[in-house]
């Protein structure tokens, strides 16, 4: 379950032809070749467009931090926990140490681990919101997203605010063995607490989520969304057809077999999202409708100092 | 079927010589008992230094053997009034992971096990102990009924993980373990789990939140199976042993991280060679904690569960630049 992000994206290919794909060239700075339908689309057009392929509507990956933009008010906004850097409890190595690996990482996605958590208001609506960095480990749970969810949550409880959790991940992270595993119980037992004090939890499903993580909190939203097409399940693809030994359904796992399943409330495009997180959380507090034309903008527009400073600082603290 | 694992074979190699010395002796009436008392000094050190040395893929294999004593061994000899209790109560009944309760030291108890089979009939009706979403939905019904009632839940962990199927995923097999996770961390009753052979992953957690984890000395707990973790980091599946090392999976190196509060040691020669030895040990154990736990109010185990998960973890903070 640990970590297969990447590996079971690759296949997916396989089974959903093209769909899936993100291998097509890149040209840089001007086109972005849309994985799905090979159109070559403007950068900055797909940009505005929330990283939505405006050809044929298919979901690009987006990091953290673009997520936070496009879910997020513009105004204040606190980054948190983003000083957490992972050890190597189990002084793992595989092809390279554990250390190593997480170097890489951390400057490959600019971030200390697979987990961006901020406080933020939505629809005016104050909210304590996090997202999966998918660049860093395939997004995969060690002790450090563990610990920065759990934060999530206890800190949700406590100024008494509503969660939102953005997933996309590979699962439990391998590296740091059967720790991995307990954080799954860490975020839940958290969860509960905030459950407990009567706060909503919306959870946020993106391609992929498997593993440890739908297997926690991702599968335990009180409401559920999925971005349409995402790979969504327990086991992987390869590891149930290995298992059973047949052929899987085309559709099987995607967020659209899902809500067939009664597994997910409903799926939302990337574009709608925010709004539909708003709406959502203003009904459960009893607070009144915000009209379209009152609803603030997202930080999609904005430079977001808030953000990029907290990125920047924290990864010139941690240069060794 | 005797299984014989290849560290096993030198010693019982040595036993089975015992054993014909000692029928020779019996045939013939010569007098044998100076090699059979040599042999049997020769078996005793050689089992320690086989058992004391065990590498983490034999402990795994250890952890696989089909004569360990499994979750019904444990609960007919340590409890009485044993009844099984059956279905998820939404149209589904697995038995891959058997729940019902019983009373344990006179007192009412609620369990909650993987089951594996001994045979390959055995092991298609259980399904190897692998539980779909209905095993854990059964157990979580019966984790509630325990809550009502105020009987303290014993989880025998002995899984290779949840199934991976596809009508296990159709039925929601992610949402079933979360699920279970977070009930278990809000339960007001004692806790107890031991992992009696393997404790794989997700499908072992979920039944796993307990106030009290403890192992067998020859089990095993891990985030992915060693051969799953070998073919996604090695791309073969062959280097599990590599894998089992990586990972530390097994009872001291769980120990060591945290994860579990006590190692519960098993018979020299392993629980699958002296089953009643080793679910007597278990059995004061789970005495000694059941023991303690009756000492907290039922917020205290709240809490005390709480704590004990809020911990687990290993990171440290980068100083924020001045
Ligand atoms: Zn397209």
């Amino acid at each position: 379950m640990a970590n297969q992000g990447r590996r079971w994206f690759e296949q997916r290919k396989e089974f959903v032809a093209h769909k899936r794909s993100e291998g097509g060239a890149e040209v840089p700075d001007l086109f972005t070749r849309c994985p799905a339908c090979h159109e070559p689309l403007f950068n900055e057009v797909l940009a505005a467009n929330g990283h939505v392929c405006t050809m044929c509507g298919h979901h690009l990956r987006i990091d953290a931090t673009t997520r936070i933009k496009l879910l997020c008010d513009a105004g204040p906004l606190e980054v948190h926990d983003d000083h957490l850097l992972s050890v190597d409890p189990l002084h793992f190595v595989d092809s390279k140490p554990y250390g190593q690996r997480v170097a890489a990482s951390r400057k490959k996605a600019g971030c200390n681990d697979a987990f961006l958590a901020v406080s933020s208001h939505i629809h005016q609506v104050p909210v304590e919101i996090g997202s999966f960095e998918f660049a860093f480990m395939g997004g995969s749970m060690g002790s450090v997203v563990g610990e920065t969810i759990t934060r999530l949550f206890e800190r949700a409880a406590e100024r008494e605010r509503p969660a939102i959790v953005v997933s996309a991940s590979g699962g439990a992270r391998m590296q740091e063995g059967v720790l991995s595993l307990m954080q799954m119980a860490k975020t839940c037992a958290a969860l509960a607490r905030l459950q407990d004090r009567g706060l909503p939890y919306i959870s946020v499903l993106t391609h992929p989520t498997t593993g440890g993580v739908a297997a926690s909190f991702a599968m335990l939203g009180d409401i559920i969304l999925a971005e349409p097409e995402a790979l969504i399940g327990f086991a992987g693809p390869r590891v149930i057809e290995q298992t059973i030994g047949q052929q899987l359904p085309d559709d099987f796992q995607t967020s659209e077999y899902l809500l067939d399943h009664g597994m997910v409330d409903r799926i939302v495009r990337r574009g709608d999202m925010r709004d539909e997180i708003g709406i959502l959380l203003r009904q459960f507090l009893g607070l009144p409708a915000l009209p379209r034309a009152q609803r603030p903008a997202n930080r999609a527009s904005d430079d977001d100092p808030a953000l990029r400073e907290g990125t920047d600082a924290k990864l010139e603290g941690s240069s060794p | 079927m005797d299984i014989v694992l290849d560290f096993e074979r030198p010693l019982l190699e040595l036993h089975k010589r015992i054993a014909q010395l000692r029928a020779l002796e019996g045939e013939d009436g010569v007098n044998l008992s100076a090699s059979i008392e040599q042999l049997e000094a020769q078996a005793l050190k050689l089992q320690e230094r086989i058992f004391t040395r065990l590498s983490p893929w034999q402990r795994t294999q250890l952890s696989r053997h089909p004569k360990r004593p499994y979750t019904l061994d444990y609960v007919k000899d340590l409890c009485t009034e044993w009844l099984e209790l059956h279905g998820d109560r939404a149209g589904h009944d697995d038995h891959a992971l058997i729940t019902g309760t019983a009373r344990f030291q006179g007192r009412p108890v609620a369990i909650l096990g993987h089951q594996k089979g001994r045979n390959t009939k055995e092991n298609l009706d259980r399904n190897f102990g692998m539980a779909r979403p209905e095993g854990y939905r059964k157990a979580l019904r019966i984790m509630h009924l325990a809550e009502r009632f105020s009987m303290p839940i014993l989880c025998f962990i002995d899984t290779p993980g949840a199934f991976p199927g596809i009508d296990a995923e159709e039925r929601g097999q992610a949402e079933a373990i979360a699920r279970n996770i977070l009930e278990m961390s809000r339960l007001t009753v004692p806790i107890f789990a031991v992992v009696i052979g393997e404790g794989g992953s997700g499908g072992a957690l979920a039944i796993g939140v307990a106030n009290r984890v403890v192992m067998m000395e020859n089990s095993v707990y891990s985030v992915i199976s060693p051969e799953g973790c070998a073919a996604i980091l090695w791309r073969d599946r062959a280097e599990g042993p590599r894998a089992a090392e990586a990972l530390k999976i097994t009872a001291k190196d769980c120990l060591s991280l945290g994860v579990i509060d006590e190692v519960v040691p098993e018979p020299a020669g392993g629980a699958h060679r002296h089953p009643e030895q080793a679910i007597r040990t278990l059995g004061e154990c789970l005495a000694r904690h059941l023991e303690q736990l009756r000492e907290l109010e039922p917020e205290e185990i709240r809490a005390d569960r709480y704590d004990r998960f809020r911990k687990l973890g290993a990171f440290t903070q980068i100083q924020a630049s001045a």
